[in-house]
Parts: C-alpha cells; structure tokens; sequence
C-alpha cells in the first residue's frame, strides 16, 4: 500500500482524487488530502454563481459522503507548513506529521494583487474563495446601508469580468479598470474587445481601459483609484482581480526547483525535481508557462495518476488554451492562435454586426486550407464546430469565410458537415478530457444506451456544458450507426418502421396484414397501430381499396365514414374544388332531410351529414351514388379536399382557372392512402383566396404558370408551405406533385403529415428539390409510376361496398338482428339535432 | 347510463346457466368482432382467428359508455389479447376486461364456445 498525499484540495486536486479513486489499482493505495479552506472543493469557475443565490454546497465538486466512500482521508482547514523530503513527511501548521510515498502539490494559485500603495486599505478585496465572496458581500452590505454605491475591479481579464458581475449582482455599480488597451487582452484583439465592452457597457457595467493605478485614495478605506495619467475614479470598494500567483512557498521552502517569477517547475511527467512529489494545476510551471484554465489542470491529475499507477503518460509542449464562455450574459470565445501570435502570414477574416452585437473573426492560413484559430463575441454557437476543425486541421469549405457567414447557398448543413467524420481522437469535452472515440466506443460496447448514460459514463458535458450539442450529435448519429436509433418501429409487434415495412411490402408483394406479421413481426398478434397502417400500405402499394380485410382497417374506414362521438357516423361526399350544381345542392338536401341527419358546411367547403347509423350507412350512400355522387374519403388517411378559389373564369383578378385545375388534382388523387390526411389549395392569383399556402400541397397562379408549394399545414402547428418550383405549367405541376407525394408515401412516418416530414427531411428543402426536380436519387420514373397506377385504378370505395353484398354485411349494428343501437339519444340543436352530450 | 353499466357483470365459465346461440362462425369477420343483442345488453364478440379464440365483452366502452367495442380492432398487448375502443383508443383485456391503458374502471367479459358453426355466448340468468 503506497501512502499518496495531495497538498491542496481545489478543482484540480479533487480532480486527481476522483480519477485516482476510480482507477482500478486504487487499492493499492492510501490517499490522505489537506486543505487548508474550511470546505472540501468547490467549483471556482462558476464562483460569482454564489451571489445569483447558489450556496457553497450547491458549488460543491462532490457530495459531502463522497471522500468517505472512496476511503480518502480528507482533512479540512489544516494548512501544510512543511515538507521534509529525506524522510518523506509532511508536517501541518500544529506540527503533526504524516508520511508519503508519493507527494501530489496541488496547492493552486493565489490572487495576484500588485504593490500599488493603499492596498492595504480597509474595502479592498480580492475574488479568489468563497471567504473573500463572503468578506465581499459583507462589506457591500455595509456600503449600501450608508448610501455608497460604487466599486471597482482592478483587471479586465476574464476573471476580472467575472468579479466585475459579481459585484454588479451585489447590487453595486461595477466599473472594470485595466491597464491593457482592451478587454481580455489575453484572448480578445481590439475588435473583439470593443464589442464585448459596449454589450457590457449596456448591461450597466463601466469600462476604463489603459488605466495604471498609481495609489488608492482615502484616509483608512478606500475612497478612489488615483491613476498614473492624473485622472481619478471615486469608488468605494476595489476587488483586486490582476491575475495570479502560483502558490510555491511550501515547495520553495523544502528546496524544489522553482521558476524566476514562481511557479513549480515539473517535466512533463508532472514531476517535479523530486522524482516522488509531483506538481498539478495552477502551481505548477510546465512549459515555462501557469495554465490558469481548468481544463489543462485536470489534463494533469490525469498524467499523475496514470504515473503513479504505472502508465507512462505525459503533458504535450503545446497546450490549447482555447476557451467558450458566457461572461456578464455575453458570449465569448476564442481558440488557437487567436492573436496572431506566431505572427504568421494569414488571412484574418472578420465579421462585425453591431446591431446584433456580435463579432466573429478567424485567422486562415494563406492558401485558405487551414484554419488556425478566432475568436467569437455575442455568437459563440459556432465554437464547438470551429474548434474541432481548427484542432484536427481539418479540411476549410472552398470560400473559408462561410466559416463564420454560413454557407449562404442556403442547404442548412452544419459547418463540420458529419460529426462522425471527426477523428476518433478529436476532444469534444475540453474539461474532463473526452475524445469522440471515448463517447463513441460507451455505445458501441453497450456501456452506454443514451446521452445521459454517455454523460454519466464518460462525464463529457460535466464541466462547462458547451460540448454537450456535439455530445448528443455524436450520441445520436453513433446509436444510428448500430442500427439502436432511438426506435421508430411501429410498435411492440414489428421491429421496423413504416418505410422498411413498405419495401418489405412492395418487394415481397405480401397481401395479407398476418403474412406480413407471420414473416417479419416479433411473434405477436399485431394491434390497433400496426393493422391500420399495413392497410394503409398495402393500399398504396396495391392501389386496392379500404374494403380489403376490414378488420385491419382504422376505426373509420372499416366503416368508409368518421365515427363520430355517440357511435353514429358522418358521411362527406366528394365535392371536386367545391364546385356544385344547384341541383346537386337540392339532392344533397333531400337525402339529408330524408335521414334527419345534421348538416354542415365542412372546413374544406363541402357538405357534411352528421347522426348516421351503421346501418343506415349503406342506404345513404346507395342514395348518393345514384345521384352521381361518389366517397369524399373524409374519413381516410388520404387525400380530402383541394380548395380552390373561383379563378380566372369568374374573378376579375385572376391569372387562371383556378377551379378546373382544383378539380383535375382532387380527381387525380382522390382514394389514395397516404401517411397521413392531405389537403391541396389552388389560388387564382397572390390575393391567395383558396389558402393554398396553408395545406400539403398549394398552387398559386402566377404571370407565366403556377407557383407550386409544399408542406403547409393548418392545425396544430401551422405552417406555411414553402416553395418548389415556380412558373411552371399544368402537366410539370403535376409531374412534381405525383412525384413529391408519392415520395412523401414511401418515407414518412406513420401519422406524419407533410409539413413534419418535410421539416424532419435530412437536406431540407434543396433536397427535396434535388429529388422531385433534379431527380438525383433516379427514382422520379418510379414514383410518376406508381401513382399513376394509383390514380388509373381509383374506385369509389362505397359504390363497391354498396354492390357486395359479402361487404355489405359489416354495415349493422348486430349480427343477430335489424335493429339500430337502441341507446342513441339525440337533443335538439338550433334547427337540427346532435348527441346528447357526455355527462 | 349508470343502469346501462349495471347490467354488464363479468360471467366465468362456472357462473354460466344460459348458452345463448347468438350467430353463425361466417358473421364474425376473422381477427375483427361483431356485436350481438342478447336481452337488451350489447355483446361485442371477437372472433380472434390468429390464436383460434373467441371472447365476449360488453359493448359499451366506459371511458364515454358509447356502444362501440365491437367495432374496435383487437390485437395483443405484449401477449395480452386485447380490444382498442374506435373512439379514443383505450385498449382493454379481452380475457379479464382491465383497462390496459389508463385506469378506467374494467369491461365486463363473457364465455364463448363453438358448436359446430354455431357461436354461443355464456350468461348467468
């Protein structure tokens, strides 16, 4: 058993337990940690978090059991004041001593706050722990009861940002005082700076660039910042943020090497000129450089505890300090060599919208091939996708600047094209380390089954939670790949979705719903969601009617009419473009007067019958056909209406005969099983009387042809059809809309409208177009094709059903008598009747 | 409608002192249902052909007690046969009668046996 020690118990030393605990070999070890805070480490990134409410526990790395469970002996408040390397002990300020084998240093780093006189004054502070918050707080009480209300933060890096916000939230006037000539002067150039003042600026915040402090002014507190140009800032209060100082002095004491201006010198082993004590986080000197993020900080408890447990990983030269963050509401980022600092020849590429507030540039290299680093402010979606091509080098789109414009040829894609085109080595979370092929192999090998499996397993997303996007992009796409796509099978009793059981189906020729069940279902006996959809199927595949098998068909169409609530049915004839004859009009009236039934005018301007039995289905349809009236499929996953207005024959302002095409499409399709219902509109100009914008497929005339539209809907969540070709005349009109119906048949979910297939096609609606007008899949023949047997062999489902007698028999109430549901009770309603209601 | 339900009580084989002779095998369509009249109740009866069985249950379906069970699809609940209501779908044991959906109160079911090409459903009075 190896005696580890970890001096420091910050977000890197608990980093180094949580990794050591959950090695394999942990016990093969003793782990004892000392801090010196009163509490067991917290999260200092979201610090200002504890004045929006978040209590130290809330921030708290780990559950308060946690070191318990894991056998680490934590001791809290207890400060180690000396190493003694030829005995390997350490002693802490009582004078009590403890032995190692291995020595961790995680002692971190203290708030640098520079020699300017007056530092010492009472209302000064600096923002490193949650005391100095609670010192803070305390005195910002104590200002604002006496009516004090200005403070200042010396430093305009990023976590004098932060400081600044958190005194802004303690109700303070914060004013942000740094010596650069601009913001972050780390990350930001001048441009981005400037953006990210005024988005603060109008958060309330000041700003006072190149400001030397000379001596803070005031007797025993602070009263003001006297500045070496001889201006002044009153204030009342200064939070000190300058940066910070690795904390070395036990280090330095015990006679390990240390760097001129501080730090912990280590190899990149972590270790430091004692083979047996190591060096982690902000204490430590690699690469002659403090690494003030978190992210390389945990990168190095990962290469100590692979040391100490006999892997022989090391630090890298080069270290990204790439970095995504929300600061004061604003977004920024910046990764790679943002500045230019290998001053390279390169093409800086930069996009300013100050009316939007945000600001883009990235730096390319000459030959436009590779992208070596940028910075994002008021915008930072892009980051993740940026910061994975900049660090795989890969491949920049032809006009590089679509990088931070968007392809504007509009195809909707994301910038990295396919996450799963990522090299599996390609760090998606930067704070805890995870590469795609970490994430990607938790599927694969069945660890993991979903994005909160991936996130518990692997902890990507755990830190700052900017990944989590492509987190769940490559958990998607990976589940995919094995075929685990978030399940759209039918239901319990088929293991595929509508389009594989419409191949199956159509290749096999199957024309029973229990061959298709006995061949390809999971055993069972089908249900209420299968049935009707391998009818709607076969209807298409097969052009057959809703009277085939009508045990399998959906509750309206074993019936060819819409249940309605008290078990009786409407009945809805079709009415072509809604043109009608008076005489029609007079028919239609006295069959339903003749059945009593409850007329209405139909959302798609037709007429409907309200109250009909079962049995007297059959009568009223016999009634209608010998009218010349035929099934209006009200009832069916097929198409309803194609409304249209009068067009140019009548109306003054029409560009065409708006009706007589309504008419030659709602004939065309009529009968069809479709996905779902659909609607079509046909306007005679842009006044877009008919609404065709507004369902599945919608025509408007325009000077030079139609403009054809699709994918509209009303309904829940409307949505206005968009555009598929313009100018075009009646046949290619046509041509496109048997193409993109059938197409839409083949391929979209079950009780999927057009409107959210269309939404949910992969490449949008260039896509689409690509298909239905370029014909890039080669299938336009075979889909012209198949609806045109569909269309060629239409029948009038209740004019057979009315001529069988075999299909005839399922329109009564019971098998065993004539009689009607005696339980039926209607009310009167205005003129006419309805159901009594429900109780 | 609360009458209506009273008279719907779920008959076990034992409890049957009437077979009543309710229609032919061929007035059933196969996998699908039909209702019969007996004595002023409604009886859906189901000709499950998949797994050579018949059940019977009351017409009425008690989520709205609309008399429509018997044109509802039927089919199996993993493994559980089962009738959806044409109305809104609630799905219920064609051999206990639960309501396999939601909590709505239990169908009452009958006996069914063959004879010959005969369908009889079992009643207690």
């Amino acid at each position: 058993m190896k005696n580890i020690i970890v001096i420091g118990n910050g977000m890197v030393g608990y980093k180094f337990c949580e990794k050591l605990a959950n090695h394999p070999n942990y016990k093969s070890f003793k782990l004892t940690v000392f801090g010196e805070e009163p509490r067991r480490a917290y999260d200092r990134v979201h610090l200002s978090e504890f004045y929006d409410g978040k209590t130290a526990e809330d921030l708290s790395m780990s559950s308060a059991t946690w070191y318990n469970e894991n056998n680490i002996d934590l001791h809290v408040s207890e400060m180690i004041t000396e190493i003694d390397r030829t005995n390997k002990t350490v002693a802490n300020h009582r004078g009590e001593k403890y032995s190692y084998d291995i020595l961790v240093l995680a002692t971190g780093s203290s708030a640098f706050v520079p020699p300017i006189d007056g530092v010492d004054k009472e209302g000064v502070f600096v923002y490193r722990t949650i005391e100095d918050l609670e010192a803070t707080e305390a005195y910002a009480k104590k200002l604002k009861a006496a009516g004090k209300t200005e403070a200042a933060v010396l430093g305009g890096g990023l976590l004098g940002l932060e400081a600044a916000n958190a005194v802004k939230n303690l109700g303070l006037n914060a004013h942000v005082v740094e010596f650069a000539p601009r913001l972050m002067p780390r990350q930001l150039d001048k441009g981005a700076s400037d953006m990210l003042q005024s988005k603060i600026e109008s958060l309330g915040l000041k700003v006072h660039l190149s400001k030397q402090t000379q001596f803070i002014q005031g007797s025993k507190a602070i009263e003001g910042l006297q500045y070496v140009d001889g201006t002044e800032l009153k204030v009342d209060m200064l939070v000190v943020s300058a940066g910070i100082r690795p904390r070395d002095a036990v280090a330095r004491e015990c006679g390990l090497e240390i760097g001129t201006r501080g730090g912990i010198v280590v190899n990149q082993k972590m270790q430091t000129s004692d083979e047996n004590i190591y060096a982690i986080g902000e204490c430590a000197l690699l690469n002659s450089m403090i690494y003030g993020l978190v992210a390389p900080g945990y990168d190095m408890a990962e290469v100590v505890v692979d040391q100490i447990t006999g892997t022989n990983s090391t630090m890298p030269e080069y270290i990204d300090m790439s970095t995504q963050l929300k600061l004061i509401g604003t977004e920024v980022a910046s990764f790679g060599d943002a500045l230019n600092d290998a001053k390279e020849e390169v093409d800086e590429i930069t996009y300013v919208n100050k009316r939007n507030g945000i600001y883009k540039k990235i730096n390319v290299t000459k030959d436009g091939k590779k992208l070596l680093g940028g910075i994002l402010v008021g915008d930072s979606s892009d980051y993740n996708s940026l910061f994975q091509i900049y660090s795989n080098g890969m491949k920049l789109p032809e006009e590089p600047e679509d990088l931070i414009l968007g392809s504007r040829g509009g195809d909707g894609g994301g910038l990295l094209g396919d996450v799963m085109d990522l090299p599996d080595d390609a760090q998606i979370c930067s704070c805890e380390s995870v590469t795609k092929g970490q994430i990607c192999s938790a599927i694969e090998s069945g660890e993991a089954n979903n994005l909160g499996d991936v996130v518990s397993c692997t902890k990507a997303g755990t830190g700052c939670g900017g990944c989590k996007p492509m987190v769940k992009d490559l958990v998607d796409a990976t589940l995919k790949s094995l075929g685990k796509e978030v399940k759209d099978s039918v239901c319990e009793h088929f293991d595929h979705n509508r389009q594989e059981l419409y191949d199956l189906i159509q290749v096999k020729g199957y024309h029973s719903f229990n061959e298709v069940l006995d061949k390809h279902g999971n055993g069972g006996h089908g249900c209420e969601l299968c049935k009707p959809l391998i009818a709607s199927l076969m209807a298409t595949i097969h052009a057959n009617t809703a009277n085939i098998e009508y045990a399998i068909q959906d509750s309206n169409d074993r019936f060819l009419a819409n249940i309605q609530r008290n078990g009786t049915y409407s009945v809805v004839p079709r009415v072509p473009g809604g043109e009608i004859t008076p005489q029609q009009l007079i028919d239609l009236g006295e069959i339903g007067k003749k059945y009593d039934l409850y007329t209405k005018i139909t959302g798609g301007v037709r007429i409907d019958f309200f109250g009909a039995t079962l049995n007297q289905l059959p009568l009223i349809w016999k009634e209608l056909i010998d009218k010349g009236f035929e099934s209006g499929h009200a009832y069916g996953k097929s198409l309803r209406t194609v409304k249209s207005c009068v067009g140019s024959t009548w109306c003054r302002y029409g560009m065409d005969e708006s009706v007589s095409f309504a008419i030659e499409l709602e004939n065309r399709y009529r009968g069809m099983r479709s996905p779902h219902k659909i609607k079509g509109g046909v306007s005679g100009c842009i006044r877009e009387c008919a609404e065709a914008r507004g369902k599945d497929f919608g025509l408007i005339a325009v000077d030079g042809g139609w403009n054809l539209y699709v994918g509209g809907n009303g309904g829940a969540t409307p949505r206005h059809a968009e555009l598929l070709a313009e100018q075009i005349d009646n046949e290619t009109v046509i041509k496109y809309l048997d193409r993109y119906l059938m197409f839409y048949m083949r391929t979209a979910k079950p009780l999927q409208r057009t409107a959210a297939w269309q939404e949910r096609l992969e490449g949008g609606m260039d896509y689409l177009k690509q298909v239905i007008i370029e014909d890039t899949l080669g299938i336009a023949g075979d889909l012209e094709k198949e609806m045109q047997t569909l269309v060629n062999k239409f029948e009038c489902e209740w004019k057979q059903a009315i001529e069988n007698p075999e299909m005839m028999k399922r329109f009564s109430h019971f098998v065993n008598s004539d009689e009607d549901d005696d339980n039926l009770v209607f009310v009167p309603l205005r003129e006419q009747k309805m159901p009594e209601p429900w109780k | 409608m609360e009458e209506i339900l009273k008279q719907y009580k779920t008959t076990t084989l034992e409890q049957v002192t009437t077979w009543y002779e309710a229609a032919k095998v061929s007035d059933f369509p196969k996998d699908g249902g039909a209702c019969i009249k007996y004595k002023g109740k409604q009886i859906a009866v189901f000709n499950f052909d998949r797994i050579g069985k018949w059940y019977a249950c009351q017409n009425l379906c008690p989520h709205k007690m609309e008399m429509v069970l018997s044109r509802g699809m039927i089919g199996d609940d993993k493994g559980t046969p089962k009738v959806a209501c044409p109305l809104h779908k609630k799905t219920f044991s064609l051999e206990d009668g639960t309501n396999l959906n939601g909590d709505i109160d239990a169908i009452a079911t009958y006996p069914v046996k063959i004879e010959g090409d005969k369908v009889l459903v079992g009643f207690s009075n």
